[in-house]
C-alpha cells in the first residue's frame, strides 16, 4: 500500500515534469548552455527513474512474497550469509551507472563552461555584472554604458559575463540561458551565455544575501544585433553620465528600479580582477572596491577567476 | 541603560512576544510543578547528576524531541509564509531568522541529539558492557550539548536570532551585513555543543574498541554498533574543523580579524570550504547510525540474519572515507573550473555505490524472510523507496553542469529533506519505537503509531515532492516571498498542506507516548519483538548495571543463538560489580559554559573571565578528586535479579 503510494507520488512527479502544461523554466532553454543542462537533466531523470523503479519493484516483490501473514506458523527463515555472485552484481551495476554519468557530467561541465560550439569564432561581448545589496549593475565596457537591474543582449553572439559583488556572495542566474555562478567581492568569475531566441528572460540572485534577497532580480532581454546596436546608440544620446558620487549612492542597500547610464563604473571602480584582485595575500595596503590606485607593481599576481 | 539595550530584540513582532510569554510561563510552571511535587531531590540524584548511559541517552532523546518541536514550528511558519504569493505573515528579516534557526536546530540540536541518544542507550547494551568507557565525560557531553541548545534557543528572545542561514556564509555573516548578536549566538551555541559531540566521539570509539563482551570480535558486532563506531570516527575527524572555523568566525566578528572578510587578504569562500569540510561528513554522521537502525529493524522483523554483513561493514567504511572527499559539491558554482568540478562530481557520485549496496542488502534481508509490519518495520519499509528517490536526486545534483541549475533552488531543498527525513527522522522514530520497551518497560501503541507513520509519510511526500518541480521552475530557496506571476503559488500551497499533515503526525507520536504510558500493559517481557542482538538479553527494565553477568558471545546475533541454537550467554556466577559514581560536576561545568557563551555573545568580558575561571576550577577539582566508583555487592544484585525474574515470569 505504502509503496503504491510512494510510487504514485513519484509517477505524479515525473508526469508533471513530462507533461506540465507550462514548461518549467530550467527545462525550457533559450540558449545552448541551458539546452545542454536541460538535456543532461532529462538524461539523468530517465537513468535514475530506472533505478527507482527497480528498487521499488524488488521491494514490492519481497513484501508481497515474504510477508508473515502469507506463511505458515512454523516457517523458519533460513540463515543466508551472502553470496559473492549477487554482491558482485549489486556493486557492478551501480558502478556502471556511475561511470556513465561521470562521463556525462565531466563532458557537459566542460561544455557549459566554454563558449558554445559554433560561436567560438566570434569575439564575445564582455558585460560586467556586479551585485550590490540588492541590485545588479551591468557595465558594457565596449559600448561604454551601464544599466541597473536589466541587461540587453544581442542574440546569436557569445556574451561573457564577468561577475563580482559589492557585498555578500551572490549567484548570477538566468535559468533559461545558463546555470548559476557565484559573484564574490574579491575576485571575478566568468560565465558564457548565448541567447538564441529574442525575448525577455527573468534573472535573479539565487544565493541568499540578506533582507532584500527575495526581490534581488533583473530582466535579461535578448535582441537582434541591429536592435541591440540601436539601443546602445539611443542610450548614448539620452542617458546621463554615471558619476562616482552617483554610483556610490546606487550601492547603498535597498532596491532600485531599472536605470540606464552612459559610461561605466569600471573607470573609477575597477572590477577585482588582475592587479585589482582581492587576494593580495598577506599584504597590508588598503584595498576595496573603490580602490583605483595604480597597482601595476602587482600585475604578476594570479587571476583568480575561472577559465 | 545602554547596557541593557543590547539585550533587546532588534526586530520585534507579536509572535516573538507571544513566545516570550509562553517560555516564561512554561518555565514558571516547571519550577512550581517540581517544587510542589517535591521532586528536586529526585531530579538531582537520579537524572541531573547521573552518569548512567541509559539515562543520558533518554535525556538526549527527550531534548531531541523538544528540539524537533521547535524546529518543526519554524518549518510550519516558513511553509505558511510561502503558501501564497506576496504573503505578509512574516517579514523578510523574521523569515531569515526562522529558516536559519530551523536548519541549525534540526541538524545540530535535533538529529545529532537523537542519534547520540540512541547510541548512548543501545551501544553499551549491544556490546555487553555496563556503561561507556568514560561515564562522567559522557555526562559532560550531554550537558554541554544541552547548554549549547539552550543558548541557541534563547537567542530569539534575547538579542535576536542568527539570520545568515544555517550555512552562515561570510561575508553575509560578518558584522558588516549581520549587525545583531545573532551570529555570535550561532558561533557559541555550536561551539559548546560541538565540544560535547567531539567528546562523545572519543568516548564511543574507546567504548566500542575496549569494552566488548568476550567473544565479540569486530566482525561479530551488531550492525548498529558498527555504524556507531564509524560515525564516531567521522565525528573525531570532522568536528575539529568546525571548532576551528567557528573560532575564526568569532575572531572575525568580535576581534576584528579578517579570515573570512573580502578585504585585507581574507577569503570569503574559506568559510564555505571549512564549513563543508565539516558539513559533508556531518551528513554521514547523521545517516550512518540511521542505516544501523534499519539494519537491526529489518533483520528483526524479517526474522532473518542481515544479508551481506561484510559488505555492509565494508560499504560503511568506504562511505566514511569518501565523505571527506566530496565537500566541493556544495559550491560547484563558485567558479573553480570544470576540472575541479569534474573530480568532485565523480567522487560524489561514487558514494552512491556503497549506499546502493546497502539498499540491496536490506532488500535481500527480506528475501525468504517472514515479514511482520510493525511500526518500526513500516518506517524501514517506507524508508527504502523514499530514500532511494532522495539518493538518486543526489546523484542528479552531483552532475556539476546540472547543479548549476539546481544549486540554491527548491530542488536542492527537496533533495536534502528527501534524504534526511526518510533517512534520519524515520530511523529515529523506528529506533525509538523499537527500543522503547527496553527503555521504559512497555510498548508504544501500534495502532496510533501506524496512523502517525501514514500521516508523516503522506505529509512528507506532499510537502517535499512539489519542491522538485518549483525548483526546476526557478524558485530559489530562502526567498521569504514571491510574486503571483511566477506561478509558484499552488505547489507551495500543497507543500504547506503536507507540512500540516507532518505536524499532525508529530502530535500523534507525542499522544502515543501519553496514551501508551497510561494504558499499555506492563507485562511485555524482556524480548517483545523476538529480536536478535544482545541488548534484548537484559531484563526489563534494564537494571543500572545492565548485565548481572558478562555475556559470552559467538556471533553478531548472540541473543538469537541463545534462543534458537542453544548458545549459553551467561556462564559465570554473579560477582560484585564495579560502577561509577554520580557527579554534579558535569551539569555545573556545562552551566559555566552557558554563562561563558552568553557573556561572550554580548561581549560581557567580566562574565567571560569569571566563567572561564570557574570552568578551569572545576577541571582542577576533578583532577584532585578521589573517586574510585563503588561496588554493588552480590546480595544486592541477586535480590534485583530475583525481583526482575519474578516480574518477567509473571508477565509471560
Amino acid at each position: 500500500m505504502k509503496l503504491k503510494l510512494a510510487f504514485i507520488a513519484f509517477a505524479m512527479l515525473l508526469t508533471t515534469i513530462l507533461a506540465g502544461c507550462e514548461p518549467l523554466l530550467v527545462l525550457d532553454p533559450k540558449g545552448p548552455q541551458a539546452e545542454t543542462t536541460a538535456n543532461v537533466i532529462w538524461l539523468s531523470i530517465l537513468t535514475m527513474a530506472i533505478i527507482v523503479i527497480v528498487v521499488i519493484t524488488l521491494l514490492v516483490i519481497m513484501l508481497y512474497k515474504y510477508r508473515a501473514s502469507k506463511q505458515s506458523e512454523d516457517y523458519e527463515p533460513p540463515h543466508i550469509e551472502g553470496n559473492p555472485f549477487v554482491e558482485t552484481i549489486i556493486v557492478a551495476v551501480p558502478v556502471i551507472i556511475v561511470l556513465f554519468l561521470s562521463i556525462v557530467s565531466v563532458k557537459s561541465t566542460y561544455e557549459v563552461e566554454s563558449i558554445p560550439e559554433g560561436y567560438d569564432n566570434q569575439e564575445p561581448l564582455v558585460i560586467y555584472a556586479s551585485s550590490s545589496n540588492w541590485k545588479w549593475h551591468f557595465s558594457y565596457p565596449e559600448q561604454d554604458i551601464e544599466t541597473v537591474n536589466y541587461v540587453f543582449l544581442p542574440t546569436n553572439r557569445p556574451v561573457e559575463f564577468r561577475l563580482y559583488s559589492y557585498g555578500p556572495i551572490t549567484s548570477f542566474w538566468i535559468p533559461q540561458l545558463a546555470g548559476q555562478k557565484y559573484a564574490m567581492a574579491d575576485m571575478v568569475t566568468k560565465i558564457n551565455i548565448v541567447a538564441e531566441t529574442p525575448g525577455d528572460y527573468g534573472g535573479r540572485n539565487a544565493n541568499f544575501s540578506g533582507e532584500g534577497f527575495a526581490e534581488n532580480t533583473f530582466t535579461a532581454t535578448a535582441l537582434t544585433n541591429d536592435e541591440f546596436n540601436k539601443w546602445v546608440e539611443e542610450i548614448h544620446s539620452t542617458a546621463d553620465q554615471l558619476t562616482e558620487e552617483q554610483f556610490n549612492k546606487l550601492l547603498k542597500p535597498g532596491h532600485l528600479g531599472q536605470m540606464t547610464f552612459t559610461g561605466t563604473h569600471l573607470e573609477f571602480a575597477p572590477a577585482p580582477e588582475g592587479e585589482h584582485g582581492g587576494h593580495h595575500h598577506g599584504e597590508t595596503q588598503e584595498e576595496g572596491q573603490s580602490n583605483h590606485e595604480d597597482h601595476s607593481s602587482h600585475s604578476n599576481h594570479e587571476d583568480h577567476s575561472s577559465h | 541603560m545602554e547596557f541593557f539595550e543590547r539585550f533587546a530584540i532588534p526586530h520585534p513582532s507579536p509572535l516573538i512576544y507571544a513566545s516570550m510569554v509562553a517560555i516564561g510561563l512554561t518555565m514558571i510552571a516547571i519550577v512550581v510543578g517540581i517544587t510542589y511535587f517535591k521532586k528536586w531531590g529526585y531530579l538531582w540524584r537520579e537524572w541531573l547528576t547521573t552518569v548512567d548511559h541509559k539515562r543520558i541517552g533518554m535525556m538526549y532523546i527527550i531534548s531531541a524531541l523538544l528540539m524537533l518541536f521547535r524546529g518543526g514550528a519554524d518549518a510550519v511558519m516558513m511553509r505558511l509564509q510561502t503558501a501564497v504569493p506576496d504573503n505578509t505573515f512574516l517579514d523578510a528579516q523574521h523569515y531569515n531568522e526562522v529558516f536559519t534557526t530551523h536548519g541549525v536546530v534540526m541538524i545540530i540540536f535535533m538529529a545529532m541529539a537523537f542519534i547520540i541518544g540512541m547510541m548512548n542507550f543501545v551501544v553499551p547494551l549491544q556490546i555487553g558492557a555496563r556503561d561507556v568507557a568514560f561515564p562522567r565525560l559522557n555526562a559532560i557531553s550531554f550537558w554541554l550539548y544541552f547548554a549549547g541548545a539552550m543558548l541557541f534557543n534563547i537567542s530569539f528572545v534575547i538579542g535576536g536570532s542568527p539570520d545568515a542561514g544555517w550555512t552562515n556564509y561570510f561575508p553575509l555573516a560578518g558584522t558588516e551585513f549581520s549587525e545583531t548578536v545573532g551570529v555570535n549566538y550561532y558561533m557559541w551555541a555550536l561551539q559548546i555543543s560541538g565540544i560535547g559531540t567531539l567528546m562523545t566521539g572519543i568516548n564511543f570509539i574507546v567504548t566500542i574498541l575496549k569494552m566488548r563482551a568476550p567473544g565479540m570480535t569486530l566482525m561479530k558486532m551488531p550492525m548498529f554498533t558498527w555504524s556507531a563506531l564509524i560515525t564516531n570516527v567521522i565525528i573525531v575527524f570532522a568536528f575539529p574543523v568546525l571548532t576551528i572555523a567557528l573560532l575564526m568566525g568569532t575572531l572575525d566578528r568580535q576581534f576584528g580579524t579578517h579570515f573570512f572578510a573580502s578585504t585585507n587578504g581574507g577569503m570569503d569562500m574559506l568559510w564555505a570550504n571549512l564549513f563543508w569540510v565539516w558539513g559533508h561528513p556531518e551528513v554521514y554522521i547523521l545517516i550512518l547510525p540511521a542505516f544501523g537502525i534499519y539494519s537491526e529493524v529489518i533483520s528483526t522483523f524479517s526474522q532473518r540474519n542481515l544479508y551481506g554483513y561484510k559488505s555492509m561493514v565494508g560499504s560503511m567504511v568506504l562511505i566514511s572515507f569518501m565523505s571527506f572527499l566530496v565537500w566541493v559539491h556544495h559550491f560547484f558554482t563558485m567558479g573553480h573550473g570544470p576540472l575541479v568540478n569534474g573530480i568532485f562530481s565523480i567522487t560524489t557520485m561514487a558514494i552512491a555505490v556503497p549506499t546502493g549496496i546497502k539498499i540491496f542488502n536490506w532488500l535481500l534481508t527480506m528475501w525468504k524472510g517472514k515479514i511482520r509490519f510493525t511500526v518500526p518495520m513500516l518506517y524501514s519499509v517506507g524508508f527504502i523507496p523514499l530514500f532511494t528517490i532522495g539518493g538518486v536526486t543526489g546523484v542528479m545534483l552531483a552532475i556539476a553542469s546540472a547543479d548549476y541549475q539546481y544549486h540554491n533552488t527548491m530542488f536542492l531543498v527537496a533533495h536534502f529533506h528527501n534524504v534526511i527525513i526518510p533517512g534520519v527522522v524515520f530511523a529515529m522514530l523506528a529506533g525509538l519505537t523499537y527500543w522503547w520497551p527496553k527503555m521504559f518497560g512497555f510498548m508504544l501503541n501500534e495502532r496510533i503509531g501506524k496512523w502517525g507513520f501514514w500521516f508523516l509519510t503522506v505529509g512528507f511526500c506532499l510537502a517535499f515532492f512539489p519542491m522538485y518541480i518549483t525548483g526546476l521552475d526557478g524558485q530559489a530557496r530562502r526567498m521569504y516571498t514571491y510574486s503571483e506571476e511566477t506561478g509558484f503559488g499552488p505547489l507551495n500551497m500543497l507543500s504547506f498542506f503536507g507540512a500540516g499533515l507532518m505536524a499532525i503526525a508529530f502530535i500523534l507520536i507525542v499522544y502515543n507516548v501519553y496514551y501508551s504510558f497510561r494504558y499499555a500493559p506492563r507485562n511485555v517481557g524482556q524480548d517483545p519483538w523476538n529480536a536478535r542482538s544482545l541488548e534484548w538479553a537484559t531484563p526489563n527494565p534494564v537494571p543500572h548495571y545492565n548485565f548481572s553477568v558478562t555475556p559470552v558471545v559467538n556471533s553478531s546475533e548472540a541473543f538469537w543463538d541463545s534462543k534458537k541454537n542453544g548458545h549459553q550467554l551467561f556462564k559465570d556466577k554473579i560477582d560484585k560489580i564495579h560502577m561509577p559514581n554520580n557527579s554534579g560536576l558535569p551539569i555545573i561545568i556545562a552551566g559555566l559554559f552557558f554563562v561563558f557563551g552568553f557573556s561572550f555573545v554580548f561581549g560581557i568580558w567580566v562574565g567571560v573571565i569569571a566563567a572561564a575561571i570557574g570552568i578551569f576550577g572545576c577541571m582542577a577539582y576533578r583532577t584532585f578528586e578521589k573517586d574510585h566508583g563503588h561496588y554493588i555487592p552480590v546480595e544486592e544484585i541477586q535480590e534485583t535479579e530475583m525481583k526482575l525474574e519474578v516480574r518477567n515470569n509473571e508477565n509471560r
